[in-house]
């Protein structure tokens, strides 16, 4: 099962698990494991992905590096905005093509009044709009992205709409 | 990938492509870098008709959002539609009666047929033969009749509910399905001593956009993109929902990685559905289609929840993050063809530009779910 192996490797990140990195989380308490850092088994029947791997912009390369390896292709790249917490998250969707089903979600954390994260367009090519869309709607600055610039926005936009303080 | 040549600035010019040119088909811009009749390089510029349908959601409530999800892909827009439901229906745990899910197979399968026949004739109709969009849009009106007696619109659908639909089918759309699938078949053998086997077609698409699996993976392309390129993953079987478990169907997949495998790839899948469509109607059970117990506002436990179907043009897939309102805190859509598109800009490098309008016609594009 490649859910397993991948998730061995990914566990790797995370050497100074003081309590154990994998650990069952349900959707009852979702505010407890949104701070922690980690791999988590999640079920599949009601929340739709096997994985969820939460961790520090500084290990993102490394995870996604891993999960290109074993031939996951990218769904798509997201934000959400905690404006509670002072931050936004980014939000890595992978899936693979063949029968052995395995969906991760890979995300991190940066800061709401300096968001930098780091690129992955060159692991993955097809990040390149995402990151762009990313940055369009929520502001984060993917360091080291060859051409960032507004995708989807007008070429002049200065605006972020999908931050929730937004006004119009 | 081969080394780029260096050129000096002045052997190259820029040629526009849209966002106004009918071979794109919508308003789609690509800004071309010439090496006179060959592409240097290109850079895909879209967003002109962008309207925000992420933000739209975080302003309604779920069932609000519903006719929304049509306004995506105009062509395939039941399939958008079953990928909401599934997604709110899976995270707030409605049941969903037995006939409503046979029932929204059947219709997003002719739907699948007719975003097909859409393809297929606009397609034809780039390199350069009319009839066959003529013929394409006289079985596609087959079909736009039937759903529009079931649903009431003809395009932007907005069928199903969650936990059921909107209204049940009839003797006559029964009847009149099986009457469409017998002539489709017709159609399609048609289509295939027209256009498939005709040397011109053949000569244009052969060898055409190449696309290895390798970069399916790097762009996260799918749906016929992918399975043209040796790549066998179609949604409704490698994750199945719904009642897709209980169809028989195969997923064409062809090696070659060229436009002319997409096409056939394509044309494959019309006939699948047509099977599913069948079997559908034979299996249809009697029943409710909506469920006794619906909760009156919906509302999803705090969490968030991915969904995947097939659409059209490849993997749809939704995320829903909820803080437990009546409104998503976030929705975000992640649409197939915006992946697809996004590989052209490395695939077409090096390609002379008739045929670069060709691929281009092979991916299927529309432009509303690119932009959302």
């Amino acid at each position: 099962m490649i859910i397993e192996t991948v998730k061995d490797k990914l566990r790797g990140l995370f050497p100074t698990a003081a309590k154990p990195a994998v650990a069952e989380h349900e959707a009852e308490k979702p505010e407890a494991a949104e701070a922690e850092i980690g791999v988590f088994d999640c079920n599949y029947a009601k929340r739709g992905y096997h994985l969820d791997v939460r961790l520090s912009p500084e290990q993102l390369l490394t995870a996604v590096g891993i999960l290109f390896d074993h031939g996951f292709f990218i769904e798509s790249i997201t934000g959400v905005d905690w404006i509670k917490d002072g931050q936004l998250e980014a939000t890595y969707d992978f899936c693979r093509y063949d029968f052995d089903l395995c969906r991760i979600v890979v995300r991190t954390r940066t800061p709401r009044a300096n968001p930098i994260l780091p690129t992955i367009t060159g692991i993955y090519s097809g990040a390149s709009w995402h990151e762009r869309e990313t940055h369009d709607f929520f502001g984060i600055v993917f360091e080291g992205h060859p051409h960032l610039i507004p995708l989807l926005l007008p070429e002049d936009a200065d605006f972020h709409p999908l931050l929730k303080d937004f006004k119009a | 990938m081969s080394e780029p040549i260096v050129l000096q600035p002045d052997e190259t010019f820029i040629l526009n492509v849209g966002p106004q040119h009918p071979a794109t088909h919508g308003v789609l811009r690509v800004k071309m870098t010439m090496d006179g009749e060959y592409i240097y390089n290109a850079e895909t510029v879209i967003g002109y008709i962008h309207r925000m349908h992420e933000k739209m959601a975080e302003n309604r409530t779920y069932p609000q959002y519903l006719p929304n999800l049509s306004r995506l892909d105009y062509l395939s827009a039941m399939a958008y539609c079953h990928g909401y439901v599934l997604a709110v229906e899976k995270a707030a745990a409605v049941e969903v009666p037995e006939r409503a899910e046979y029932i929204r197979a059947i219709t997003v399968e002719m739907n699948r047929i007719s975003s097909h026949l859409v393809w297929f004739g606009a397609f034809v109709m780039d390199l350069g033969g009319f009839s066959p969009l003529m013929y394409a849009f006289d079985d596609r009106e087959q079909i736009l009749d039937l759903l529009e007696a079931v649903t009431g619109s003809r395009l932007t659908y907005c069928y199903f509910r969650f936990g059921g639909l909107y209204n049940d089918v009839d003797d006559d759309f029964i009847e009149g399905t099986r009457r469409f699938v017998k002539r489709m078949r017709k159609s399609l053998k048609m289509y295939h001593k027209l256009v498939t086997t005709n040397v011109i077609l053949m000569k244009r698409l052969m060898g055409i956009g190449p696309v290895s699996a390798e970069m399916c993976q790097r762009y996260g392309a799918t749906g016929p993109v992918a399975r043209g390129s040796g790549i066998n993953y179609d949604v409704r079987r490698n994750e199945p929902y719904s009642v897709y478990p209980e169809f028989d169907f195969d997923i064409p997949v062809y090696n070659e990685g060229d436009s002319y495998a997409r096409y056939k790839v394509r044309m494959e899948e019309m006939e699948q559905s047509l099977r599913i469509i069948e079997q559908g109607l034979d299996k249809l059970p009697d029943g409710p289609i909506n469920p006794e117990k619906k909760p009156k506002t919906i509302k999803l436990p705090p969490g968030d929840y991915y969904t995947a179907v097939e659409a059209g043009r490849g993997s749809f897939g939704i995320r829903i993050v909820s803080n437990g309102d009546k409104s998503p805190y976030r929705l975000k859509l992640r649409s197939p063809t915006y992946s697809n598109m996004h590989l052209f800009d490395e695939a077409c490098r090096g390609m002379l530009i008739a045929d670069a309008l060709a691929f281009m016609g092979s991916l299927d594009l529309v432009i509303p779910e690119m932009d959302r």
